[in-house]
C-alpha cells in the first residue's frame, strides 16, 4: 500500500517535472562580438534547441577587450546579467568575484567530462564556475607559408633567427610583422605569448609575481616581450598604417600575403577560414621564439567558458545547467566543430579533432603533443593589469621604451592586485 | 553699382560658398555616399558616386539588425528626450520664477549654485553609486533624472533672464483676483514664458538626444540602447561594414536635421543666449 | 501697514517650495555625487565597499607619467580649440555680416555641425583622416603635399581631434560673434567708413566692441575643451597608446578598469582644474557675462 502510494507520488513528481521541462524557456546568452565566439555560441544554441524544442536560446553580443570586461563586471555587480554568458577563464574571471556572483557547478555530473587541467582556471575558493566553450588556443606567430616558401625561409627557433627572417622579408619589400593597434587588445601578444620562454628562464615566475616578489621591470626574461615591441617599431617591421589598422583588416593582409607574420592567438584562424577559405591553408603557426633553440615551445590559452550568474533561477537555472552539460559533452563539441574550424584541442574528455584540421592547428598540436607547451600567465595568476594593451601600443608606436613600459605595467599590476585585495600588496 | 563692383561682390559670394561648402558640406556628402555603397566599395573610403546605389537597402538592414535594436534605440532616445525636456522646463521655470521675483539672499545663493552647475563637470562614478543606492541605475528614469540635473542650470538661467522682462504687476493682479501661486505660475507665467520655453526645449532636446557620455555611463546593457550608443557599439560590430555604420550615421542625423529646418532661428538665438553652457 | 503687507504677499505668491522639486533632483543627482567624489577619491573603492587610503590615489595620479600626460593634454586641447575658434570665427562673422548675398545660407551651413551627434562626427572624420585611402590625404597627395597619419601618429593625434572639434564648434562661436557685431551701433561703422579701410573697421571698431563676444567665445570653448570626451573617445580612445588621453578619457579608462577610487580622484582633479582656471577667467571677463 505504502509502496503503491510512493510509486504514485513518484509518478506525480515525474509528471510535473516533465511538464515543467516542457514549458517554454528562453535563455539569453551573452558572448563577445568576435566572429569566432558568435559562431560557436550560435552552433551550440542551434544544436541544443534542435533537441529541446521548448527552449529558445538567443545570443546577445558585447564588445571585447577592456570595454567588454567592464560591461560584464557591471552587469554582474548590478544583478543584470543575461541567463548564461561566455567569458574568459583565468585572471579575468577572478576579477569578476565569481564566488559571490556565479553559480557553483562542482556538484554537477558533467564536471567529470572536463579535462582536469582546465578546472583551476574557472575555480575560486574550491568552487567551479564554468565549462570550457570552444578550443584551447596557442598564442604565438601566425605566418604566411607562401612567403616563407618563396624566400626559402624556415621556422625560427630563436629570436635571432626570427630577426634574420624579418630582415630577409623586409628586403623582399614585404612588411614582416602585422600590427593592428586600431584594436588595442591585439598589441599584447609579443608580451603575453612570451610566457613559455619566461617560464623556461625563471621557473615559477607566476607564483613569485602573484606574491609581489617578481617584477616585469627587474626580470630580464619578462622584460623581453616589451623589448620585442620596441624592436619591431625601431626596425620598421610593421606594415603601413599600423597605428589605426583594425583586427579584421589585418587578417585580410595576412591571408593575402601582404604581411608575413602576425603575433596572435590561433582563434583568429576560424575568422580567416570564414572570410578567406581559399587562403587559410597558407597560414601556419609557430611558437614565439626565445633565446634557446633547445627550449622552444608554445604558450597556451585555455578556452573561454560559459557561466551562470546567481541571478538565474528556477526553470531557467535548470535549463541553463542542462545546456552547460551539453556544452561539456562530445555532442556539444561536435556541434561546434561542424560550424567553426577548430583552433586547437578541445578540453572535453573523449572529444577528437576532425582529420582535416587547418595546417596552423596541426602546427600547434605538434607543440602540445611533444610536451612543449605551457599556459599563459593569466591562467596561472589572478592578476592581469588592465592597461597592458595601451602600454603595448605606446611601445609599439615608439612613445615608450621597453623599460618604461615594464615599470609602468608593474604599477598597473600593483593597482589591480590591491583592488582585488590580494595578500602581500599593501 | 559699377560692373566691376558687381563682379567683385559676386566673386566674393562664390569664393565664400566654395570654401565654406567644401569644408562643411563635403563631410556630409561623404556620409551619404558611403551609406549608399556596397560593403566592399564603402571600405575604400573614396569620395565617389556609388557604383551600385543601395541607400535604402542599407537603411533597412541597419533598422532590422539584431532584432531591430535600432528601432528600440530610437524609441528609448525619444522617451529620454521628451521625458527629460518636460521635467527640465517645469522644474527650471519654477526655480527661475521664484528666484527672479524674490531677489533675496536665498535667490542669490540659488543663482550661484546654478552658475557652478554650469561649470563644474559631473562626478560620473559617484553618480552611478547614487543611482544604484536609489535603485535607478540602468533605468531610463534614472538617466532622465540625471539629464535633468545636468541641464537644469542652463535652463534656469535662460528662464531667469527672460522672466525679468515680465512685469511683476501681472502676478500681483492675478493674486488679487484670488489665484493661488500655482495658478499664477501655470496660467499666467508659463504662457508668457513661451519664447524662452521654445528655446529651452530646442536646445536641451538637441543636447540630450546627442548625449553620449550619459547613456555610456548610466545606461549600460543590451535592452537600454539609445541612438548614440548604437553608433558606438556598431563601431566594433560593423568593424568592416562601413556602409552600415554610415547608414546608421544618416539615421541618427535625421532628427537634428528636422529640428534645424524648423527651428533654426530659435536654436541660434538660444545657443547664443545660453552660450555659457557650451 | 501697506509696506508690511507687500512682502507678505510676495512670500505667499513666490513660495520657497517651488524650489523643492528642482532642489531634490539637482541635489540628489548632482550635488550629492559631487560631494561624495571628494570622499571616494580618498578610498580604494569597489562600488560596494571603500577602504580609506588617504591621498594615495592623488599621489598615484601625480606620479604616473601617463595620467599626468592626460592632464597636460587636457590643457593643450582647451587652449588650441578655444584659440582657433576665436581666430577663425571672428573673420568668419565679419564676412557673414557683410553685404554677402548668401550669408543666410552660409550661416546655416556653418552652424549645422553644432547639432550633429559628436559620435557621428567622430566616425566620419576618422574615415576622412585614414592615412592611405582617406579623402583628406587623397586631396593632399593630389596637391603634392605631405600626407600625415592624422590619428595614428602619436605626436599628431591630439591636434587632429582638436581640429575636428573646431570644425564642429565653429558655428556657435561664429553665431556669438555675429550677435556681438550686430549689436554695434551703425554710427561707429559710418565713422570708420570715412577712413575707408576694412582693416580700420576691424581694428578700431569691431575688435574693441566685440570684446565681450570674444570673452564669451573663449570662456565657452575653454570650458568645453577641458570637459571634452565624446570626440576623443570615438576618434582615438586616447590613443595611440596614451598619446591623446585627456582627463575625461583617463577617468573613463580607470572606471573601465575597475579602479573606481582612482577614477574619482581624476574627476576631482578635473573639478579643481576647471574651477581654478574658469573662475578667475569669469571674474576677469565679468563684463562679457553681463552681456549675456
Amino acid at each position: 500500500m505504502i509502496r503503491k502510494f510512493l510509486f504514485l507520488l513518484l509518478l506525480l513528481v515525474l509528471e510535473t517535472s516533465v511538464a515543467a521541462a516542457q514549458d517554454a524557456v528562453t535563455l539569453t546568452y551573452l558572448v563577445d562580438d568576435t566572429q569566432n565566439s558568435q559562431d560557436t555560441a550560435q552552433a551550440l544554441a542551434d544544436a541544443y534547441m534542435a533537441e529541446h524544442p521548448n527552449v529558445t536560446i538567443t545570443i546577445e553580443t558585447r564588445p571585447g577587450g577592456t570595454e567588454g570586461d567592464n560591461i560584464v563586471k557591471t552587469r554582474l555587480a548590478t544583478g543584470d546579467m543575461t541567463d548564461i554568458f561566455f567569458y574568459n577563464s583565468g585572471s579575468l574571471l577572478q576579477a569578476l568575484n565569481p564566488a559571490q556572483t556565479l553559480v557553483d557547478l562542482s556538484d554537477q555530473p558533467f564536471i567529470e567530462n572536463i579535462v582536469e587541467s582546465f578546472l583551476p582556471t574557472v575555480s575560486q575558493d574550491g568552487q567551479i564556475f564554468g565549462v570550457p566553450t570552444g578550443t584551447a588556443m596557442g598564442g604565438g606567430i601566425l605566418y604566411n607559408r607562401n612567403i616563407y616558401e618563396e624566400l626559402g625561409l624556415s621556422v625560427p627557433l630563436t629570436w635571432a633567427e626570427f630577426e634574420a627572417n624579418n630582415a630577409a622579408i623586409l628586403e623582399a619589400g614585404i612588411p614582416p610583422v602585422l600590427a593592428t593597434f586600431g584594436d588595442t587588445w591585439t598589441s599584447q601578444l609579443f608580451v603575453l605569448a612570451d610566457y613559455y620562454n619566461v617560464e623556461q628562464a625563471v621557473p615559477g615566475f607566476a607564483d613569485a609575481y602573484t606574491a609581489n616578489e617578481a617584477k616585469y621591470a627587474t626580470t630580464p626574461a619578462a622584460l623581453a616581450g616589451f623589448t620585442y615591441l620596441q624592436e619591431g617599431y625601431e626596425q620598421g617591421w610593421w606594415q603601413p598604417d599600423y597605428a589605426t589598422t583594425r583586427f579584421e583588416q589585418g587578417l585580410a593582409l595576412l591571408a593575402n600575403g601582404e604581411v608575413a607574420h602576425y603575433p596572435m592567438l590561433t582563434f583568429a584562424l576560424s575568422t580567416i577560414a570564414a572570410n578567406f577559405p581559399d587562403q587559410v591553408n597558407d597560414i601556419g603557426f609557430f611558437a614565439q621564439p626565445g633565446t634557446d633553440a633547445e627550449a622552444n615551445g608554445a604558450t597556451i590559452w585555455m578556452p573561454a567558458a560559459t557561466y551562470i550568474p546567481q541571478t538565474t533561477q528556477g526553470a531557467k537555472l535548470e535549463v541553463a545547467l542542462d545546456f552547460l552539460g551539453f556544452i561539456a559533452s562530445v555532442e556539444g563539441v561536435d556541434a561546434i566543430t561542424a560550424a567553426v574550424a577548430p583552433n586547437g584541442p578541445y578540453l572535453i574528455v573523449g572529444s577528437t579533432l576532425p582529420d582535416t584540421v587547418l595546417p596552423a592547428v596541426q602546427d600547434l598540436a605538434a607543440y602540445i603533443d611533444s610536451g612543449n607547451s605551457y599556459p599563459a600567465l593569466e591562467f596561472l595568476s589572478p592578476i592581469k593589469g588592465p592597461n597592458l594593451e595601451q602600454i603595448c601600443v605606446a611601445v609599439g608606436t615608439g612613445q615608450m621604451s621597453a623599460e618604461e613600459a615594464a615599470a609602468s605595467y608593474d604599477l598597473d599590476v600593483e593597482r589591480q592586485a590591491q583592488q582585488l585585495g590580494l595578500p602581500g600588496w599593501d | 553699382m559699377t560692373v566691376r563692383k558687381f563682379i567683385v561682390s559676386v566673386w566674393l559670394d562664390v569664393t565664400a560658398l566654395i570654401i565654406i561648402g567644401t569644408i562643411f558640406v563635403v563631410p556630409f556628402m561623404f556620409i551619404f555616399l558611403t551609406a549608399a555603397k556596397t560593403g566592399p566599395e564603402a571600405a575604400l573610403f573614396q569620395f565617389t558616386w556609388p557604383s551600385q546605389f543601395q541607400f535604402f537597402e542599407n537603411l533597412r538592414e541597419v533598422l532590422e539588425f539584431g532584432d531591430r535594436r535600432m528601432l528600440l534605440a530610437l524609441w528609448n532616445s525619444t522617451i529620454l528626450t521628451v521625458g527629460s525636456v518636460t521635467l527640465i522646463v517645469l522644474l527650471s521655470a519654477l526655480v527661475a520664477f521664484v528666484m527672479q521675483r524674490r531677489r533675496d539672499r536665498m535667490a542669490s545663493v540659488v543663482n550661484s549654485i546654478m552658475l557652478a552647475g554650469l561649470i563644474i563637470p559631473p562626478a560620473v562614478v559617484p553618480t552611478i553609486f547614487v543611482l544604484q543606492q536609489v535603485g535607478l541605475y540602468k533605468t531610463l528614469i534614472g538617466l532622465i533624472l540625471v539629464e535633468v540635473a545636468f541641464t537644469m542650470p542652463f535652463a534656469t538661467l535662460i528662464f531667469r533672464t527672460f522672466m525679468a522682462s515680465i512685469p511683476g504687476e501681472i502676478d500681483e493682479a492675478a493674486i488679487i483676483d484670488g489665484a493661488s501661486p500655482l495658478q499664477v505660475f501655470f496660467s499666467v507665467i508659463l504662457p508668457l514664458l513661451r519664447p524662452a520655453i521654445v528655446t529651452v526645449i530646442v536646445v536641451s532636446s538637441v543636447a540630450i538626444y546627442n548625449d553620449f557620455t550619459g547613456p555610456l555611463y548610466f545606461l549600460p546593457g543590451g535592452q537600454n540602447v539609445t541612438a548614440q550608443l548604437t553608433l558606438y557599439s556598431f563601431i566594433s560590430q560593423f568593424s568592416s561594414r562601413w556602409h552600415l555604420l554610415f547608414a546608421d550615421v544618416v539615421i541618427i542625423t535625421i532628427p537634428p536635421l528636422i529640428m534645424f529646418m524648423f527651428f533654426q532661428r530659435q536654436i541660434v538665438s538660444g545657443m547664443t543666449a545660453g552660450a555659457i553652457k557650451g | 501697514m501697506k509696506s508690511n503687507s507687500r512682502p507678505r504677499t510676495i512670500l505667499r505668491t513666490y513660495p520657497y517650495w517651488f524650489y523643492l522639486p528642482a532642489a531634490l533632483v539637482f541635489g540628489v543627482f548632482f550635488v550629492v555625487p559631487t560631494m561624495l567624489a571628494f570622499y571616494f577619491s580618498l578610498t580604494r573603492w569597489t562600488l560596494f565597499d571603500a577602504t580609506f587610503i588617504g591621498l594615495d590615489n592623488y599621489e598615484r595620479f601625480l606620479n604616473d607619467p601617463q595620467l599626468m600626460a592626460g592632464l597636460r593634454n587636457t590643457f593643450i586641447y582647451a587652449v588650441i580649440t578655444s584659440g582657433l575658434k576665436v581666430i577663425i570665427s571672428l573673420p568668419l562673422a565679419m564676412l557673414l555680416t557683410s553685404s554677402l548675398r548668401l550669408k543666410g545660407l552660409l550661416r546655416g551651413i556653418i552652424f549645422f555641425p553644432v547639432l550633429v551627434s559628436t559620435v557621428a562626427v567622430g566616425i566620419t572624420f576618422a574615415s576622412l583622416m585614414q592615412p592611405s585611402v582617406g579623402l583628406i590625404n587623397t586631396v593632399l597627395g593630389a596637391l603634392g603635399l605631405p600626407r600625415p597619419d592624422w590619428l595614428g601618429n602619436p605626436g599628431l593625434a591630439l591636434y587632429s581631434v582638436a581640429l575636428v572639434d573646431v570644425w564642429k564648434g565653429i558655428g556657435i562661436a561664429t553665431v556669438i560673434f555675429i550677435a556681438g557685431i550686430l549689436s554695434i551701433p551703425l554710427d561707429f561703422f559710418e565713422a570708420a567708413r570715412l577712413e575707408g579701410e576694412t582693416w580700420v573697421k576691424f581694428r578700431y571698431v569691431i575688435l574693441p566692441l566685440a570684446r565681450n563676444a570674444t570673452f564669451t567665445v573663449i570662456l565657452l570653448s575653454f570650458i568645453g575643451g577641458l570637459r571634452t570626451f565624446d570626440l576623443i573617445w570615438t576618434m582615438t580612445r586616447g590613443g595611440p597608446g596614451f598619446a591623446s588621453d585627456v582627463l575625461t578619457s583617463v577617468i573613463y579608462k580607470q572606471y573601465q578598469a575597475g579602479f573606481y577610487g582612482l577614477s574619482v580622484a581624476g574627476n576631482v582633479v578635473l573639478f579643481i582644474l576647471v574651477t581654478i582656471i574658469v573662475y578667475p577667467l569669469m571674474r576677469f571677463f565679468n563684463r562679457a557675462e553681463l552681456e549675456l
